[in-house]
Protein backbone atom coordinates (compact mmCIF):
# COMPACT_ATOMS: atom_id res chain seq x y z
CA UNK A 1 0.00 0.00 0.00
CA UNK A 2 1.59 3.63 -1.48
CA UNK A 3 0.92 6.78 1.21
CA UNK A 4 -1.44 8.67 -0.80
CA UNK A 5 -0.11 11.84 -2.20
CA UNK A 6 -1.22 15.11 -0.34
CA UNK A 7 -1.58 16.38 -3.77
CA UNK A 8 -4.65 14.49 -4.76
CA UNK A 9 -6.67 15.16 -1.61
CA UNK A 10 -9.88 16.70 -2.58
CA UNK A 11 -10.11 20.72 -2.58
CA UNK A 12 -12.43 21.66 0.17
CA UNK A 13 -15.16 23.59 -2.09
CA UNK A 14 -15.21 27.24 -2.13
CA UNK A 15 -17.51 28.81 0.69
CA UNK A 16 -20.07 31.28 -0.57
CA UNK A 17 -18.54 33.95 0.98
CA UNK A 18 -19.54 35.06 4.49
CA UNK A 19 -20.34 38.84 5.28
CA UNK A 20 -18.10 40.53 7.65
CA UNK A 21 -20.03 40.95 11.12
CA UNK A 22 -19.43 44.57 13.56
CA UNK A 23 -20.97 43.85 17.27
CA UNK A 24 -21.07 47.20 19.25
CA UNK A 25 -21.63 48.04 22.29
CA UNK A 26 -23.03 51.43 23.34
CA UNK A 27 -22.79 51.91 27.12
CA UNK A 28 -23.22 55.78 26.90
CA UNK A 29 -25.79 57.80 26.76
CA UNK A 30 -24.01 61.56 26.32
CA UNK A 31 -24.27 63.15 22.92
CA UNK A 32 -20.67 63.26 22.16
CA UNK A 33 -20.82 59.64 23.21
CA UNK A 34 -23.82 58.95 20.63
CA UNK A 35 -21.79 59.52 17.57
CA UNK A 36 -18.98 56.35 17.39
CA UNK A 37 -20.79 53.70 17.70
CA UNK A 38 -24.07 55.32 15.48
CA UNK A 39 -21.09 56.26 12.21
CA UNK A 40 -19.22 53.17 12.96
CA UNK A 41 -22.19 50.75 12.33
CA UNK A 42 -23.42 52.78 9.31
CA UNK A 43 -20.19 52.86 8.06
CA UNK A 44 -19.45 49.24 8.70
CA UNK A 45 -23.28 48.23 7.07
CA UNK A 46 -21.93 50.97 4.04
CA UNK A 47 -19.16 48.49 3.84
CA UNK A 48 -21.94 45.65 3.12
CA UNK A 49 -21.09 43.99 6.94
CA UNK A 50 -24.01 42.71 9.20
CA UNK A 51 -24.13 44.84 12.15
CA UNK A 52 -25.48 44.74 15.81
CA UNK A 53 -25.47 47.28 18.49
CA UNK A 54 -26.29 46.08 22.20
CA UNK A 55 -27.19 49.65 23.92
CA UNK A 56 -26.99 49.00 27.46
CA UNK A 57 -27.20 50.93 30.56
CA UNK A 58 -27.13 54.70 29.91
CA UNK A 59 -26.67 53.83 26.04
CA UNK A 60 -30.23 52.58 25.98
CA UNK A 61 -30.85 56.27 26.30
CA UNK A 62 -29.85 56.42 21.97
CA UNK A 63 -32.68 53.94 21.50
CA UNK A 64 -35.40 55.53 23.94
CA UNK A 65 -38.37 58.01 21.59
CA UNK A 66 -38.47 60.20 24.45
CA UNK A 67 -34.73 61.06 25.53
CA UNK A 68 -32.86 60.49 21.88
CA UNK A 69 -33.31 64.13 21.07
CA UNK A 70 -32.34 65.27 24.43
CA UNK A 71 -28.89 63.80 24.61
CA UNK A 72 -26.54 66.07 26.34
CA UNK A 73 -23.15 66.49 27.06
CA UNK A 74 -21.29 67.98 30.08
CA UNK A 75 -18.32 70.03 30.06
CA UNK A 76 -17.79 68.85 33.44
CA UNK A 77 -15.34 66.22 33.97
CA UNK A 78 -14.80 66.62 30.02
CA UNK A 79 -11.72 68.28 29.55
CA UNK A 80 -11.93 67.80 25.98
CA UNK A 81 -15.46 69.08 25.43
CA UNK A 82 -16.73 72.25 23.57
CA UNK A 83 -16.42 74.56 26.06
CA UNK A 84 -12.92 75.05 28.10
CA UNK A 85 -14.03 75.67 32.11
CA UNK A 86 -13.03 74.63 35.15
CA UNK A 87 -14.96 71.88 36.76
CA UNK A 88 -15.98 74.20 39.33
CA UNK A 89 -17.36 76.48 36.54
CA UNK A 90 -18.89 73.11 34.89
CA UNK A 91 -21.20 72.43 37.35
CA UNK A 92 -22.62 75.30 36.97
CA UNK A 93 -26.64 75.29 36.54
CA UNK A 94 -26.59 76.10 32.35
CA UNK A 95 -23.17 74.53 31.93
CA UNK A 96 -24.37 71.37 30.28
CA UNK A 97 -26.71 72.70 28.44
CA UNK A 98 -24.37 75.74 26.72
CA UNK A 99 -22.42 72.90 25.83
CA UNK A 100 -24.66 70.75 24.66
CA UNK A 101 -25.42 73.96 22.28
CA UNK A 102 -21.97 74.42 20.89
CA UNK A 103 -21.56 70.53 20.21
CA UNK A 104 -24.94 70.67 18.26
CA UNK A 105 -24.07 73.91 16.06
CA UNK A 106 -20.05 72.16 15.43
CA UNK A 107 -22.06 68.76 14.08
CA UNK A 108 -24.53 71.25 12.39
CA UNK A 109 -22.01 73.08 10.81
CA UNK A 110 -19.82 70.33 9.65
CA UNK A 111 -22.75 68.89 7.88
CA UNK A 112 -22.87 65.71 9.85
CA UNK A 113 -26.42 64.51 10.58
CA UNK A 114 -27.75 64.65 14.14
CA UNK A 115 -28.16 61.08 16.60
CA UNK A 116 -31.94 60.62 14.75
CA UNK A 117 -30.92 60.97 11.31
CA UNK A 118 -28.31 58.73 11.95
CA UNK A 119 -30.74 56.14 13.84
CA UNK A 120 -32.66 56.42 11.06
CA UNK A 121 -29.64 55.71 8.52
CA UNK A 122 -28.50 52.33 10.17
CA UNK A 123 -32.25 51.24 10.56
CA UNK A 124 -32.31 51.84 6.46
CA UNK A 125 -29.08 49.72 6.11
CA UNK A 126 -30.65 47.14 8.45
CA UNK A 127 -28.46 47.67 11.02
CA UNK A 128 -29.97 45.55 14.26
CA UNK A 129 -30.47 47.43 17.72
CA UNK A 130 -30.18 45.24 20.75
CA UNK A 131 -31.91 46.62 23.26
CA UNK A 132 -30.02 45.43 27.24
CA UNK A 133 -33.34 43.84 28.78
CA UNK A 134 -31.57 44.27 31.85
CA UNK A 135 -31.12 48.04 31.66
CA UNK A 136 -34.92 48.06 30.81
CA UNK A 137 -35.32 46.52 34.10
CA UNK A 138 -33.25 48.43 36.37
CA UNK A 139 -34.08 51.62 34.95
CA UNK A 140 -37.99 50.97 34.31
CA UNK A 141 -37.82 51.26 30.86
CA UNK A 142 -41.05 49.21 28.72
CA UNK A 143 -40.84 48.32 25.01
CA UNK A 144 -43.22 50.88 23.95
CA UNK A 145 -40.34 53.60 25.74
CA UNK A 146 -38.23 52.46 22.74
CA UNK A 147 -38.11 53.16 19.16
CA UNK A 148 -39.83 50.67 16.73
CA UNK A 149 -37.55 47.53 15.45
CA UNK A 150 -35.07 47.05 18.72
CA UNK A 151 -34.44 43.60 19.49
CA UNK A 152 -34.90 42.90 23.56
CA UNK A 153 -31.57 40.68 24.49
CA UNK A 154 -29.36 40.32 27.51
CA UNK A 155 -25.54 39.36 27.72
CA UNK A 156 -25.79 35.73 26.52
CA UNK A 157 -27.85 36.54 23.26
CA UNK A 158 -25.52 39.78 22.23
CA UNK A 159 -22.25 37.57 23.32
CA UNK A 160 -23.62 34.86 20.72
CA UNK A 161 -23.87 37.75 18.32
CA UNK A 162 -20.91 38.97 19.01
CA UNK A 163 -19.16 35.56 18.65
CA UNK A 164 -19.35 35.45 14.86
CA UNK A 165 -18.24 38.79 14.67
CA UNK A 166 -15.42 39.86 12.82
CA UNK A 167 -14.91 42.97 14.76
CA UNK A 168 -16.35 43.90 18.49
CA UNK A 169 -15.85 47.06 19.79
CA UNK A 170 -17.36 48.43 23.27
CA UNK A 171 -18.35 52.52 23.20
CA UNK B 1 -7.00 59.65 -16.93
CA UNK B 2 -5.02 57.27 -18.72
CA UNK B 3 -7.39 55.13 -20.04
CA UNK B 4 -11.42 56.16 -20.81
CA UNK B 5 -13.24 54.80 -18.38
CA UNK B 6 -17.29 54.89 -19.22
CA UNK B 7 -18.47 56.10 -16.53
CA UNK B 8 -22.57 55.09 -15.20
CA UNK B 9 -23.17 57.01 -11.80
CA UNK B 10 -21.08 60.39 -10.40
CA UNK B 11 -21.69 61.03 -7.19
CA UNK B 12 -20.52 64.55 -4.99
CA UNK B 13 -19.77 64.62 -1.75
CA UNK B 14 -17.96 67.52 -0.94
CA UNK B 15 -18.33 69.33 1.73
CA UNK B 16 -19.15 66.70 4.12
CA UNK B 17 -17.15 64.51 6.28
CA UNK B 18 -17.20 60.57 7.19
CA UNK B 19 -19.34 58.98 7.02
CA UNK B 20 -21.20 60.06 4.58
CA UNK B 21 -18.91 59.90 1.09
CA UNK B 22 -19.00 55.74 1.99
CA UNK B 23 -22.57 55.99 2.93
CA UNK B 24 -23.66 57.90 0.33
CA UNK B 25 -21.27 56.14 -2.55
CA UNK B 26 -22.75 52.81 -1.18
CA UNK B 27 -26.60 53.87 -1.65
CA UNK B 28 -25.41 54.31 -5.16
CA UNK B 29 -23.57 51.34 -5.65
CA UNK B 30 -26.24 49.62 -4.35
CA UNK B 31 -28.73 50.43 -7.32
CA UNK B 32 -25.90 49.87 -9.71
CA UNK B 33 -25.27 46.33 -11.70
CA UNK B 34 -22.06 44.95 -11.56
CA UNK B 35 -19.22 46.12 -13.82
CA UNK B 36 -20.78 49.67 -13.98
CA UNK B 37 -18.47 52.73 -12.34
CA UNK B 38 -19.04 55.37 -10.20
CA UNK B 39 -17.22 58.54 -10.62
CA UNK B 40 -17.21 59.86 -6.83
CA UNK B 41 -15.95 63.45 -5.69
CA UNK B 42 -15.05 63.43 -2.21
CA UNK B 43 -13.24 66.88 -0.25
CA UNK B 44 -13.31 64.70 3.27
CA UNK B 45 -9.34 64.47 3.96
CA UNK B 46 -10.01 61.24 5.23
CA UNK B 47 -11.19 60.27 1.85
CA UNK B 48 -8.11 58.92 0.47
CA UNK B 49 -8.07 56.20 2.63
CA UNK B 50 -11.35 55.53 3.26
CA UNK B 51 -12.42 55.01 -0.38
CA UNK B 52 -9.77 52.28 -1.53
CA UNK B 53 -11.04 50.88 1.97
CA UNK B 54 -14.46 50.53 0.81
CA UNK B 55 -13.80 49.74 -2.02
CA UNK B 56 -11.45 46.71 -0.69
CA UNK B 57 -14.16 45.46 1.76
CA UNK B 58 -16.85 45.76 -0.48
CA UNK B 59 -15.41 43.51 -3.34
CA UNK B 60 -15.41 47.30 -6.20
CA UNK B 61 -12.28 47.84 -7.88
CA UNK B 62 -11.15 51.44 -7.52
CA UNK B 63 -10.04 51.98 -11.39
CA UNK B 64 -8.32 55.57 -10.89
CA UNK B 65 -7.65 58.07 -8.57
CA UNK B 66 -6.58 61.87 -9.22
CA UNK B 67 -5.81 63.80 -5.35
CA UNK B 68 -6.85 67.45 -6.99
CA UNK B 69 -5.46 68.11 -3.37
CA UNK B 70 -8.39 69.77 -1.61
CA UNK B 71 -10.70 67.54 -3.52
CA UNK B 72 -10.28 63.77 -4.70
CA UNK B 73 -11.85 62.15 -7.86
CA UNK B 74 -12.40 58.45 -7.53
CA UNK B 75 -13.32 55.85 -10.08
CA UNK B 76 -15.36 52.93 -8.81
CA UNK B 77 -16.06 50.05 -10.61
CA UNK B 78 -18.52 47.96 -8.95
CA UNK B 79 -17.91 44.20 -8.23
CA UNK B 80 -20.42 41.28 -8.08
CA UNK B 81 -20.06 40.60 -4.18
CA UNK B 82 -23.06 42.91 -2.66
Amino acid sequence: MTAQPVESIEPIAEAAPRRKRLALVASKGTLDQAYPPLILATTAASLGWEVGIYFTFYGLDILHKDRLEKLKMASLANPSGPIQVPNLLGALPGATTAATKVMKKWMREARMPDVPEFIEMAQGLEVTFFACATTMGVMGVEEGDLIKGCEIAGAAAFLDYAASADVQLFV
Amino acid sequence: MTTQINVTETLDTSGVLCPLPVYKAALVLKRMEPGQVLELTCTDPGSLEDIPAMARQRGDTLLETDDRGATQVFWIEKGTTL
